[in-house]
Formats: structure tokens, C-alpha cells, sequence
């Protein structure tokens, strides 16, 4: 099931968390909504439920306008930040109460029978008769999932639905959340501040800021083409140089970097810790080493350069430079903003 | 046990000790030695006297159609104050509280003014071929009146806490109103009602002051058990005192009994494995 | 965005159980119309009884002299009864929240115990320790004191009713905010009594203050624990609860109105307090009885 938002709008009391958002994730498709808590990510999400109705602009589900529809006649499979599970039912009646209270009468075995196969599907068979509050964080996790699903909903979505668990977990989650979107294609929308979650799960990415979509692309479009700073910024560590722009170059330091079709004036030069080599001679922005941290897999460098600035980079592990070691900082890849 | 860093334990648990004892465990225990130095026999005699039956018979009915109605009245106020905003929310929920502020007798002469034949509304039912004050209905009324706050005040707090996502849970799995109700709200609220309802349920058996100006107190008909107490006592019979005495005192400790038995069931899926 | 799209209506939250306008309506007439009928119709027959012969006559009840000593005696067992109580309820939250020991859940439901018996109870019990029938009546009659059908009786009933009002005030309150507080303050070196008048009572003072309150208004309201040890002799042990039963059977029914609208008005102020020291954030804790629901599930 398609689901296109057009020009949707929420304001609560005096703030406008929403501003004419515009967005289709298409059929089967596996969508995350990325950005910093009071993005308005989660509103949108809820307004898709109906869990919140919008002030203006039309949510469509397939071609039905589903904008003020009610939540239990919306076909949605939602589930909550921190679960929602009935803590008074067993995790075998919290996956059956969709079926229960449907308008459409199942057989009691009927049920039983979804029951257990759903169980299995969220690979938590025999855990039927345990309550909510005797079971781990990841397993409730896929409780809430399981009952979902029970109703075949028609598109799922997922308000941050691993924000609440241990790092470990959280990752086996991911790739097997992945697996079962994969098994069963049904439209999925979730929402997560987290930006390596997002790209790691998801088909395309919806990146917000202040209620407004900042960029719409696959990871790979928003990782190597961030539409702009807060982009760069919000999906990684960045370097942040400021630049003078003139005609079609930037000039950070006395070194020239290409900035086609930017304007002159300010700019500001954009780039990744991965993106630097340090050079003892020769081309780049001359700098100092201030102080070396050690991790498993490099080394990371803290360094200033000759016009005071900061800068962060990554070496290999056979880095030999110490504290106070003067040299270049060539730049691989770098973008350019404008000032803001 | 962990070495003590506060001082003062002995100093506060040797005053609250001595209260206890004094001012509780001492008189509960001079009545249950003077009910117990009746013997058997005569003990069950008194207990068991027909007019002491009757008097059973007639708080426990009153008790039980009080709690009935606070149930269902007190569950209705405290969901209108948790889940509405309306003009004048703020003052029904100050009021609530009245009858505990408002000293029982005080209670029962209002209520036996209001539903005398010619009071407000005992003209009214009268109209109707209703009678209220000096029948078992008068009695209710007292009951429903002093014990009204105890289901409101444990429902209202548990209900204003209850988190909003299981609702929104419920309804995005196409549950309606009335089965979000019955299967998902009320199942939660159990505990606090059962609460309520056994103390609504206890200060009606043991309420006096409001209800002996309403009730008309004749034996057999609308003689409660603490008025038969108190009656015995300024008959000069001590005993018989003692012993009646002893029946609430024996049901109130049942009360709480079964009480916190049913409560730690309704509460069982909280444990953890 | 366009205008009109923003001004098309519509609902602003969609509806939650029991959101439907009519369902709603209903339930709300209902209710406020109990209400009116069940607790404001006593408060205001209270008031027009009190001055149906007019307000002359109402002066004259209340400056009666026996009206007056009733007024007294009700005041006096409240000044002797809500302190000691108060000591005991600090006393109790303090052993109970800040120390572990062997009884503690066991003491916490004694001390509510007066809660649920019967006043009449209560009152029968004094007497057979303090009577002429009780433990001690032999004892106290040789040495010439007397505690029943006097003050000290009246004390003591009062004292039993309202055992459990301040302390489980305090209980709550002193176990959610643990003990760190007083821990770091005697590692400061800080002595116990200072320690709770410039650590702990800071943080209590309206709790207790609402547990006064309501331990307040229950002495002075107190009918059947003290009906039964005062024995209700007119200008000598009649608190004004008793009066106004002793008038009334008088036939003199707008005297004990008179009489019941002073403690009415008490019950008004009572409330009043009660809101205010709530909106200070005191009174509002789950109760022992129910449970707060678990919301991290």
C-alpha cells in the first residue's frame, strides 16, 4: 500500500511542529524518518496512524484519503516507542487482542493458530504464557511487533523502535527487522534519531530539520550528496572550515577548493575525519598536532590549523606523528556550504 | 543488615512502638480479652441473639447497596474529573473530598433534614411513595454519603497515570471503545477499585455517627451493628458489648485480609520472572 | 501551504474511549447533578437551617453557654491531640523510610489499622481499658484519676482515630526521596536533629502540614469513638459533634444546626487548605493501597 503525504501541517497550541510536508513512500517499500527530537519525525508518523489528525493537507493511503479516518479503522500496524504492551494480558493474549476485538469473527483456534505462528515468526515460541514485565527489553520488542502484525495491517510504522534497548541488541534487531520486511513486503515507515540505524535498515531516507524535510534519498544519495550542513553535520562527524567564495572557488587557508555555481561571499568547507591525509610537506593546510587518541581500528588525530582552528582527522594505526608535530592537512573530499 | 549512617532509630521507633501499643494494640487487645473472658457459650449467645442477627443483616445489606452505588458513582466522578475539562472541574473535585471534612454528625442531620417528609427532597420521593429517612434507604444514603471519596480518590490517581499509549495501542489494533474499556482500561484499574471498594465497603460496616439520626434505629428493621454496641453499653451490658464490639472489630481484620490476598492476585503479572 | 487548506475545519485530537460529545454530555449531566444533590444540597440545608429564625436567634445559640464551652472543649482536644500526633507521625516515617529493620511492612499496616474499625470500636475498647470494668479501673479509681467520661478520655479516642493521618502523609513521600540526602548531610558532619530540621523538614512541610489538616478536621469532627467515652454531660464533657446530637434530640433543631454550621464552615476552610497544599504539591502520591501502574512496559 502506497502512502503519500501532500502539504500536511500540525501546530500544537502556539508551536508548529509540522510545515507542508510532502512525501510518497511507495508499496513495499522500507522508509525511515531521520532527524534530531522536535524534528517533527514522530508527528508525522503519528499522523499517518491517525494516532494525531493534521491541521491541513491530505494523508492517502493507496488512492483512499485516509486524512481523517480513525485510527482503528486505519489498517496500521503501530508500534510504540516503549512498546505499549498490555501489561495485565500474557504475550499470547497481547498477540491476539487485534483479533479479538476485530470486526471480523475468528474461530478461537483460528486465533491460537495465528498465535503461535506469529510466535515463530518473532522466534520467541513458548514465551506465549509469560506477562510483559517477565521478559527482556528486545524480546517485548518483538511482542509488540508479533501483535502488529496479527491484524495484517497494511503498513507498518515504528516509532523509534530500538531506542530503548541495549547497543548489542539493538543491532541483531535491525538486520532482522530487515529480514522480516523483507519476507513479508509490507510498507514500513519508522522513526529514528538514530542515523546509522537509518541507514542501515532502511530503502530511502527522509532526513528532517524544524518540520521540514531537508533531504529525501537513498543512504547512499544523502551520505556522498548531503543537501546541506545540517545534513552533513547530522549523519557524521564533520570538519567545519570557514571559506571565501570567488568565482567558482572557495579559499580556505590560502587553499583553493572547488565550489561550482556557489555565489560569492561566505562559505563555509565541509568534510569527514576519513577524508584527510596528513602530509609532513608539500600541499594543504598547514597545521599543528595537538594530541593523538587511540582506537581500535586508527587513530584519530586532534590538530589546529595555522588560522586557529579545529580539526579532527583519521590516521592509520602506523601514525607516528606526536603532540605538536607540524605538517599539511590534505583535504580528499570536501564540500561547500554557504554560510549560514 | 547494612551498618545504620542516620542516627535516631532508636529514638523513633522507640515513640512509634510505644504508640502503637498504647494508643492502638493496648484498647483493641482489652476488648478481644474482654469478649474472650465470656467463653465460648455465652460468647456465641450474645453473637448469635436475633436481634443481633438482624442488626448484621441490615449493615451488611446497607454496605453492600452503598458500595454498589459509590462504586458506580465514584468510578463515573473520577473518570469525568481525569478525562474531561468542563467549568467547574476544579470545585466537584475540591467537594469530593466533604464528607471527610465534614464531621459525621453534622452529616446526619443535614441528610435527615433533606429526606425528612417535609425536607427538599424528602417531599419529592414522598411524592413518588418514596420513603428515605428512618427506613434502610435513609441508611444508604448515610453510607453512599460518608464513604463517597474513597473510590473517587484511589480510581483518580491510578486512572490519571494509566499511559496513554496502551489506549492508542488498543485503538490501532481496531479495538472500540467498549471493548478498550472493559478489556484494557478496567482490567487496569482493578486493583485501585478493589481498593476503594473495600474501604468504601469497611467505613460503611463500622459508620455510626451519620447514620443514626437517619436510619429511625428500630431493632430488627433499621438497627445497625454499631448502634446495637452502643445501645448494649448504655444498657450497662458490657459483655454484650464487648462481644458485638468484637464482631466488627473480627470483621474489619477479615476485611483487610482478603483484601490484600485479592489485590497481590490482581497485581500478579507485575512480578517478574 | 495555502489558506485554505489551513482553514478547513476539523477535529483537533481524535476521539479517546468515552470522547464521543454525547456520551460525554450525558455523563457529565449526570454526574454534576449527583454531585449538586449528594454533597452541595447537605452543605447548603446546613446553612439555611442554621439561620431560618434569623441571624439574632443564631447569635444567640452559638453564644450559649454551654455551645460555648462545647466550642472549647472541641478546641482544646484538637490543641493536645493534632501535636502528639504529628510527633508520632514524624517519628514513625522517619524509623519507618530511613532505616531497614525486622516489622517494618507489619508496623506500616498496625498504623493503619484505625482505619478500618469502627469508631463505636474504638471507643468501646478505651473503655475497657480506662473503665471501671477495664484493665486498669480498679487501679485509677484507687488512685483517683479519672480518664473516662473526662478530657483525657476524649484525647485518647481522638488519638486512636487519627493515628494513621499524618504518618501516611509523610510514609510516601520520606520513601520516594530516599536517604541520600540525609546521608550526605551527616557525612558533613551534621547532627541527627539538625539533619531533619534543615535536610529533611524542608522537604516534608506541606505534606505534614496537609496531614494536620485532615488529622485536624477528623478530632473535631470525631462523633462515635468519643460519644462513647465522654459520656456526653452537658457543659462539662460535650464537644460540639455531641452537642449538636444533644440539641437536636432537644427538639431544638435550628440550634444544632447553628451549632453544626461552625464545624460546616470548619469542613469548608479544611477543604480549602487541602487544595491549596495539593496545588504545593503535597497530598498527591499513590496511594499504599493502589499502586502506581508500571509505565515503563
Amino acid at each position: 500500500m502506497k502512502i503519500s503525504l501532500h502539504n500536511v501541517v500540525k501546530t500544537f497550541d502556539t508551536f508548529r511542529a509540522v510545515h507542508g510536508i510532502s512525501l510518497e513512500v511507495e508499496s513495499g517499500e522500507l522508509v525511515a524518518l531521520l532527524g534530531p527530537s522536535g524534528s517533527g519525525k514522530t508527528t508525522i508518523l503519528r499522523m499517518v496512524a491517525g494516532l494525531e489528525f493534521a491541521d491541513g493537507g491530505n494523508i492517502y493511503f493507496g488512492a483512499e484519503d485516509a486524512t481523517d479516518i480513525a485510527v482503528r479503522d486505519r489498517g496500521v500496524g503501530f508500534v510504540f516507542q516503549h512498546y505499549a504492551l498490555f501489561p495485565h494480558m500474557t504475550i499470547g493474549e497481547n498477540i491476539a487482542f487485534g483479533m479479538k476485538v476485530s470486526k471480523v469473527k475468528r474461530e478461537k483456534s483460528a486465533i491460537a493458530t495465528r498465535v503461535t505462528e506469529l510466535l515463530r515468526l518473532v522466534q520467541l515460541d513458548g514465551l506465549q504464557d509469560r506477562f510483559p514485565a517477565q521478559i527482556s527489553g528486545g524480546q517485548r520488542q518483538r511482542v509488540a511487533l508479533a501483535r502488529a502484525l496479527a491484524v495484517d495491517p497494511k503498513v507498518l510504522l515504528l516509532d523509534e523502535p530500538f531506542g530503548a534497548l541495549d547497543a548489542n541488541v539493538r543491532r541483531d534487531l535491525r538486520r532482522w527487522l530487515r529480514q522480516i520486511h523483507d519476507e513479508l513486503g509490507i510498507t514500513t515507515l519508522f522513526v529514528t534519531h538514530d542515523q546509522e540505524e537509518a541507514l542501515d535498515l532502511a530503502d530511502r531516507v527522509v532526513i528532517l530539520d524544524k518540520g521540514r524535510i531537508v533531504q529525501n534519498g537513498t543512504p547512499e544519495d544523502v551520505c556522498r550528496n548531503p543537501a546541506n550542513a545540517f545534513v552533513m553535520n547530522f549523519l557524521g562527524d564533520a570538519n567545519r572550515l570557514p571559506a571565501t567564495i570567488q568565482a567558482g572557488t572557495a579559499h580556505v587557508e590560502g587553499v583553493p577548493f572547488q565550489a561550482p555555481d556557489m555565489v560569492d561571499g561566505k562559505g563555509e568547507l565541509f568534510f569527514r575525519p576519513t577524508d584527510i591525509d596528513w602530509r609532513e610537506q608539500g600541499e594543504g593546510i598547514p597545521a599543528t598536532i595537538l594530541r593523538v587518541i587511540d582506537r581500535p581500528d586508527n587513530r584519530r588525530v586532534l590538530a589546529r590549523t595555522d588560522g586557529g582552528h579545529a580539526v579532527e582527522f583519521d590516521a592509520p594505526p602506523e601514525f607516528s606523528h606526536g603532540i605538536g608535530a607540524a605538517g599539511h592537512l590534505a583535504i580528499q573530499r570536501a564540500r561547500v556550504f554557504a554560510a549560514p | 543488615m547494612a551498618r545504620r549512617v542516620l542516627p535516631g532509630l532508636p529514638l523513633s521507633l522507640g515513640i512509634t512502638l510505644v504508640y502503637v501499643c498504647l494508643i492502638v494494640a493496648l484498647p483493641l487487645g482489652a476488648l478481644v480479652f474482654k469478649a474472650a473472658s465470656l467463653g465460648p457459650e455465652a460468647y456465641w449467645e450474645i453473637v448469635s441473639s436475633d436481634r443481633a442477627l438482624a442488626s448484621y443483616r441490615v449493615t451488611v445489606l446497607c454496605a453492600f447497596a452503598a458500595t454498589v452505588f459509590n462504586l458506580v458513582f465514584g468510578f463515573a466522578l473520577a473518570w469525568v474529573l481525569v478525562r474531561y475539562r468542563f467549568p467547574g472541574r476544579r470545585l466537584i473535585d475540591a467537594l469530593v473530598d466533604l464528607p471527610f471534612a465534614l464531621p459525621t454528625a453534622v452529616a446526619g442531620i443535614a441528610l435527615t433534614t433533606l429526606f425528612a417528609q417535609n425536607g427538599w427532597f424528602g417531599a419529592a420521593l414522598a411524592g413518588v411513595g418514596i420513603k428515605v429517612a428512618y427506613t434502610p434507604l435513609g441508611i444508604i444514603v448515610a453510607m453512599a454519603f460518608t464513604s463517597l471519596p474513597f473510590i473517587v480518590r484511589t480510581v483518580q490517581p491510578v486512572l490519571e497515570e494509566l499511559d496513554p499509549a496502551l489506549e492508542e495501542a488498543a485503538q490501532s489494533l481496531g479495538g472500540s471503545d467498549g471493548s478498550i474499556f472493559v478489556r484494557v482500561i478496567l482490567p487496569l484499574l482493578a486493583p485501585a477499585i478493589l481498593a476503594g471498594v473495600s474501604l468504601s465497603f469497611a467505613r460503611s460496616l463500622g459508620e455510626f455517627g451519620a447514620i443514626i439520626f437517619i436510619a429511625g434505629n428500630q431493632p430488627f428493621e433499621t438497627e445497625i451493628t454499631a448502634l446495637l454496641t452502643f445501645i448494649r453499653l448504655e444498657e450497662y451490658d458490657y459483655q454484650a458489648a464487648a462481644a458485638i464490639a468484637s464482631v466488627l472489630l473480627i470483621t474489619a481484620f477479615v476485611m483487610l485480609a482478603v483484601t490484600n490476598l485479592l489485590q497481590a492476585r490482581a497485581l500478579r503479572y507485575t512480578v517478574k520472572a | 501551504m495555502n489558506s485554505k487548506e489551513m482553514t478547513r475545519p476539523r477535529r483537533k485530537q481524535p476521539p479517546r474511549v468515552g470522547d464521543h460529545p454525547a456520551f460525554r454530555r450525558s455523563l457529565l449531566a449526570v454526574v454534576i447533578l449527583i454531585t449538586l444533590l449528594m454533597v452541595v444540597a447537605p452543605l447548603l440545608v446546613i446553612g439555611v437551617q442554621a439561620f431560618s429564625l434569623g441571624i439574632g436567634y443564631f447569635g444567640e445559640t452559638i453564644a450559649n453557654s454551654d455551645t460555648r464551652h462545647a466550642i472549647l472543649l472541641t478546641a482544646l482536644t484538637a490543641l493536645i491531640a493534632v501535636p502528639i500526633n504529628t510527633v508520632f507521625g514524624i517519628a514513625a516515617a522517619w524509623a519507618i523510610t530511613k532505616f531497614d529493620f525486622p516489622g517494618r511492612r507489619f508496623l506500616l499496616v498496625v498504623i493503619e489499622i484505625p482505619f478500618s474499625i469502627s469508631p463505636i470500636v474504638a471507643g468501646v475498647s478505651y473503655l475497657f481499658v480506662y473503665g471501671l470494668q477495664g484493665l486498669f479501673g480498679d487501679m485509677l479509681q484507687s488512685a483517683d484519676v479519672k480518664i473516662l467520661f473526662a478530657l483525657p478520655g476524649i484525647v485518647l479516642a481522638s488519638l486512636f482515630v487519627t493515628a494513621p493521618f499524618v504518618a501516611r502523609e509523610l510514609i510516601p513521600l520520606m520513601q520516594a526521596q530516599g536517604r541520600d540526602l540525609e546521608e550526605a548531610a551527616t557525612s558533613l558532619g551534621a547532627s541527627g536533629w539538625r539533619t531533619f530540621f534543615s535536610v529533611t523538614l524542608p522537604n516534608i512541610k506541606w505534606a505534614m502540614l496537609y496531614g494536620i489538616v485532615l488529622c485536624n478536621a477528623r478530632v473535631m469532627g470525631e462523633f462515635g469513638a468519643v460519644s462513647v467515652v465522654s459520656g456526653n454531660i452537658r457543659g462539662q464533657t460535650n464537644t460540639l459533634p455531641l452537642h449538636i446530637e444533644l440539641l437536636y434530640h432537644d427538639y431544638n433543631t435550628v440550634g444544632a444546626f447553628a451549632a453544626a454550621s461552625i464545624l460546616a464552615l470548619l469542613a469548608v476552610v479544611t477543604l480549602i487548605a487541602k487544595v491549596a497544599l495539593e496545588r504545593r504539591g503535597a497530598g498527591r502520591r499513590p496511594t499504599l493501597a493502589a499502586p502506581a501502574p508500571q509505565t515503563e512496559i
